[in-house]
This record gives C-alpha cells, sequence and structure tokens, in this order.
C-alpha cells in the first residue's frame, strides 16, 4: 500500500527528513511517534504535498503510484486523507457543503457520477449520529466557533464520509476529553478494513489505547529508528524519547 | 453645487473631473473619456430578461437614456424593477430618476445597468426619498463591457424612522463608478450601505459613498467586500461625516478586499469626520490574499486549486451578499457573484 524509501525532505533551508523509509501494508495500522521537533508533521505535509515542504531525495507511493508527483487534491483523489493536527476554520462554507464539494471533486477525477443529495445526506445522517455530532453543526461554516475537540469529530466526519484507502492521522488525540477520544476512536476503528490502511501519528502513547497498531515506529531526526510491535509504545511511555534523541544526533 | 448637479453638467460642456479633484483622485473620468462622445441614439426595448426577472411587480426601463414611463417613481408596498440599459457604440447618454417611498410603506427598488454596446459612456442620476417610517431595500448590478465609462450617482434623503439599505454588486468597465450620498436625519433613522465589486482584466470599479449624519441618534452600517484580479482595479471610498449636534450617532464602516494577482490594485480611503459628542463610530480596512493555509486544507480534501480558490473568493463575498434581505433579490445576487468569480479564473 503505502511505500516510502529514502525520503529527504526540506523546509527552507532546514532538511527535516534525512532518508525516511517506511511500509505499511494494505490492512494495517501503524502508529508513529518520536519527540517535538523530530519530523512527524513535516512527513503529513510532504505525503499530502503542502506548499513549502520540498522533497530533495526519495520516493513515495501508494500501491505503487507515485504520490510526490501528484497535486494535493490529485492525492487525495487517490485515496489519501490527512486528518489535520490543527484544522482549519472556513468561514461562509457550511460544512455539508464543502464535504459534498470535496466528495464529489474526488468523484469527477476518477471519472465518477456526483452522488445524489439526498444519498449524501443520508449518509451524512448517519455519519454524523454514529459520531454522536448534532446535524445543526454541519450547516454552519465549517469549524468555525468549533472547540478543539468538535473539529477533530469534523475531521473524522470527513474522513467517514469521503471513505479514504489511506488515512494518516497527525496527532487527532490532541484536545480531546476522555468521552470525546473514545468516540473519535471507534469513528476511527469503524475504517479499519483489508483494503485500507492507516497512519497514526502522534506523541503520547494514551490514543493508541484506543486505536491499537500493529506496528510502532520511532521517528527521530527525521529517520525511523526503531520499529516494533504495540509494545514499543508502552516502553516510549515509561522511558521516554531521550535514548532515540541522543541516537539521532 | 451638489454632486448631482455637477453629473448633470458633464451632459452639457462642464469639464469632466481629474484625479486631480480629490473626489475623483483614483478614478480620472476625463482619462477615461478623452472626448466627449455624440448624444445616443434610441433603441429598441431589451430582447433579454434583466438579472431580476419574476421578482418586480413591475419594471420601468431607461434604453440609452430614454425612458419607457415617468421620471418620477412613488413606490407603495412594493418591488420594482429599473433597468438602465446601454445599447449603443461610443456614445453618451444620460438617464435621471426620482424615486420617492411613501411614508410607512415597504418597498424594494432592483436597480440594474445593462450594458450590451461598446465604447458608450452612461450617466445615470437618481434621486431617492424615503417617507417617515418608510422602509427601503435597493439592490443594484452593475453589468458593463469593459469598453463603456459609467457614472452612477444617487442622492438619497432619509424622514427620521426611515430604514433603507442598500447593496451595490459592480462588475466594473473601463471605468465604473457607483456614488451614494446618503443623509441620515437621526431619530431612529438606520442605513445599511453595502457593496462588492468583482473585477477582472483590466477593469475598473469605484465604490464611493458620502454618509451625513445630521441630527440625533442615527444608525450606519457598511460593509464592501471586493476582488480584483489580472490587472484591474478596485476603488473603495467611504467618507461618514457626523454634523455638530448629532450626537449618539452609531456609525461603522468596514470594507475588506481580496488581491487575487499582484498586478491587481486597490485604493480605499475610509473617512470618519466627527463633530460630534458621545458617538459611536468605526472604520475597518483590510486589503490581502487568499490565506494559503485554508487553501491547501480544501486542496487536500480533493477540491482542485482553481475550485478551491473560488470556493473562499465565494465564501468572502458571500459576507456581504448575506446581508440582502430580499431572498429572491439574495439568491440572484449569488448567482451573479459565482458567475463573475467564474471570469476571474486564472
Amino acid at each position: 500500500m503505502l511505500s516510502i524509501k529514502n525520503l529527504h525532505a526540506r523546509v527552507g533551508d532546514a532538511e527535516i527528513l534525512k532518508g525516511l523509509s517506511l511500509d505499511v501494508p494494505a490492512g494495517e495500522v501503524h502508529a508513529i511517534m518520536g519527540p517535538n521537533g523530530a519530523g512527524k508533521s513535516t512527513l503529513s505535509y510532504v505525503l499530502t504535498g503542502r506548499d513549502g515542504y520540498e522533497v530533495t531525495e526519495g520516493s513515495a507511493t501508494l500501491d505503487g503510484e507515485d504520490l510526490l508527483a501528484l497535486d494535493p487534491s490529485e492525492r487525495a483523489a487517490k485515496g489519501l486523507f490527512l486528518s489535520f493536527q490543527y484544522p482549519l476554520e472556513i468561514p461562509g462554507v457550511p460544512a455539508l457543503t464543502f464535504i459534498r464539494t470535496a466528495l464529489n471533486s474526488q468523484r469527477k477525477a476518477r471519472g465518477e457520477g456526483e452522488v445524489p443529495a439526498p444519498e449524501f445526506l443520508k449518509r451524512a445522517r448517519a455519519t454524523a449520529a454514529s459520531l454522536k455530532m448534532d446535524f445543526d453543526m454541519l450547516r454552519r461554516g465549517l469549524n468555525v466557533g468549533f472547540s478543539g475537540g468538535e473539529k477533530k469529530r469534523m475531521e473524522i466526519f470527513q474522513m467517514a464520509m469521503l471513505s479514504p484507502r489511506f488515512l494518516i492521522l497527525d496527532e487527532t488525540d490532541s484536545g480531546l476529553d476522555i468521552d470525546a477520544l473514545r468516540i473519535v476512536s471507534e469513528g476511527v476503528n469503524a475504517m479499519r478494513a483489508p483494503d485500507r490502511a492507516m497512519l497514526v501519528i502522534t506523541h503520547y502513547q494514551r490514543l493508541l489505547d484506543y486505536v491499537k497498531p500493529d506496528k510502532v515506529h520511532v521517528l527521530a531526526g527525521g529517520r525511523i529508528v526503531a520499529s516494533g510491535g504495540p509494545e514499543l509504545a508502552h516502553e516510549l511511555e515509561k522511558s521516554g524519547y531521550d535514548k532515540y534523541a541522543l541516537e539521532a544526533a | 453645487m451638489n454632486a448631482l448637479a455637477k453629473a448633470e453638467g458633464w451632459m452639457t460642456g462642464s469639464p469632466l473631473p481629474t484625479r486631480r479633484d480629490e473626489a475623483f483622485r483614483y478614478s480620472d473620468l476625463a482619462r477615461a473619456l478623452r472626448t466627449a462622445p455624440p448624444p445616443s441614439p434610441p433603441a429598441s426595448a431589451p430582447g433579454w430578461p434583466g438579472p431580476f426577472e419574476g421578482l418586480a411587480d413591475r419594471e420601468l426601463v431607461f434604453v440609452n437614456g430614454y425612458e419607457s414611463g415617468p421620471d418620477l417613481l412613488l413606490l407603495g408596498d412594493e418591488a420594482v424593477a429599473v433597468r438602465f440599459i446601454s445599447d449603443t457604440i461610443d456614445t453618451a447618454h444620460l438617464s435621471r430618476l426620482k424615486v420617492v417611498v411613501a411614508a410607512d410603506c415597504m418597498a424594494t427598488l432592483l436597480e440594474s445597468y445593462e450594458g450590451r454596446g461598446e465604447g458608450y459612456f452612461a450617466n445615470t442620476i437618481l434621486e431617492i426619498e424615503l417617507g417617515k417610517g418608510a422602509r427601503l431595500e435597493r439592490l443594484v448590478v452593475l453589468d458593463e463591457p469593459d469598453t463603456a465609462v459609467s457614472v452612477s450617482t444617487a442622492e438619497v434623503k432619509l424622514a427620521p424612522g426611515a430604514r433603507y439599505a442598500q447593496t451595490v454588486l459592480a462588475s466594473g468597465a473601463k471605468l465604473q463608478r457607483h456614488e451614494t450620498h446618503l443623509h441620515n436625519p437621526g431619530a431612529g433613522t438606520t442605513a445599511r450601505l453595502d457593496g462588492a465589486y468583482l473585477v477582472d482584466g483590466a477593469r475598473h470599479a469605484d465604490v464611493t459613498t458620502v454618509v451625513t449624519h445630521e441630527g440625533i441618534g442615527g444608525e450606519t452600517s457598511q460593509l464592501t467586500k471586493g476582488v480584483a484580479g489580472g490587472s484591474a482595479r478596485g476603488v473603495f471610498q467611504g467618507r461618514i461625516v457626523v454634523s455638530e449636534g448629532a450626537d449618539k450617532t452609531d456609525a461603522r464602516m468596514r470594507h475588506d478586499a481580496l488581491l487575487l494577482s499582484d498586478r491587481a490594485e486597490i485604493d480605499a480611503k475610509p473617512e470618519l469626520e466627527i463633530y460630534a459628542d458621545d458617538v459611536a463610530c468605526a472604520h475597518g480596512n483590510t486589503v490581502g490574499a487568499l490565506d494559503e493555509e485554508a487553501l491547501f486544507y480544501i486542496r487536500s480534501r480533493g477540491v482542485p486549486l482553481d475550485d478551491a480558490r473560488i470556493m473562499l473568493t465565494e465564501a468572502f463575498v458571500g459576507e456581504a451578499i448575506e446581508r440582502i434581505e430580499h431572498e429572491g433579490a439574495r439568491e440572484a445576487a449569488r448567482g451573479w457573484a459565482f458567475r463573475r468569480l467564474e471570469a476571474l479564473r486564472p
């Protein structure tokens, strides 16, 4: 599914990713943990194609297709989805309108027809109910005036509506209280499928109690410095990142 | 001499204002016209529907300055469309209309400037009067070719307790200016003066307002949104004068503009002149580009860059359009803005 090889990327003059390699096969959930400044968010932006993040070496493919050559919207149409650490507010664009436009844009890029409005609304109602979201929130400007937790829930709502193939969750647990964390995690777990994979980026082990990873990787100094099973997350929680930060330096 | 008399004089040989005239500093009319065009010939009534088709109880049409009805429009509880058609090439015409809304009546004025010719000079003069407790919502759509020069000047007089609202939507032209002079007598009189100009290519749109508060306790609220692409130019001049004795005036003015290209230009001149006490007055003005972070967020969801730009721009302009109270007119305005934004695609 997702295959990253020897990825080097810079922001301005600073090289942030320094030879990162990673494989996430279909059906698996991989966690990336690491200290602040290790390059976790840079990785998510490089994969989704944000301006200002320049790849200088290496490759990233989704099912063999070169992601780095595509425009951000084309990557989304191929099934890539990033749940933002800090979701943006878009005043004047109701959430429902936004998601419907996004969904139909993706379908158009894939040569598929538009989703009929009644079908879209039916799915939106069911999805909102499963995430315990007030449907009226979806008629207001996207994320405008939402709390941090509501914004994260809106990210999961978008993810469920767009049904991507590869999900990147960037610090999705930050800003969530324990109830919201459970609801959001249930939403994420409902997306697990044999033909879908996920990359869960997190600083803390907390989210991984709810979204159980198949593999855990440690990102430090712009590279993966250790990989292991779920027990690695527990070990990091106890001993911290110091050991890896030193190794990377 | 007031603005209306001056504008009328242009048709009879008075010199056209240049950028050395403070009020026309950003819109040099003499330069845009160079030589005075000959008078426009009559033309047949338009064979196309106006932008407010189906929304008005009756319609008044001016073609090249020649009108189909009276030059005094008395409004009761009704919606009236007034269409100023310019269907001519390289000629000039004056249209003049007085609109009076009877006391305690509630009316809607749907005013369109529909240019079909080339290189014309359209000069339009309106006097608008609202009786005691009268309400008027005025929606103005200026849709003119990029070779035309068009100036529309209105003087609005409100009786105490009247409520006036206007939204001007401007396409720009070679030079297009929409000017409103409003007198607020206070005593609970409220005025809303909104606008949006969406200019592409080498178009020029100028939205100018002068509001004078002349009595105690009047209210004015203004929101103008501008979008300029290509090498277009948008001008907003907003002046609020609070005269001596017009205490407890509440006046707020906002102008926000988006530059979609680095060759486009916005000139904004918000002014407050306050000679009274105990007033609440504020103005705000911003000129900027689309938010790059928001653009990336939208694109990351699968929306191509050009569509993402339109989505954000439409939402930006929508803030002014949402304030239109007449539902049908609001929908027509939204449709108009969307078509204009399509023209602004890179």
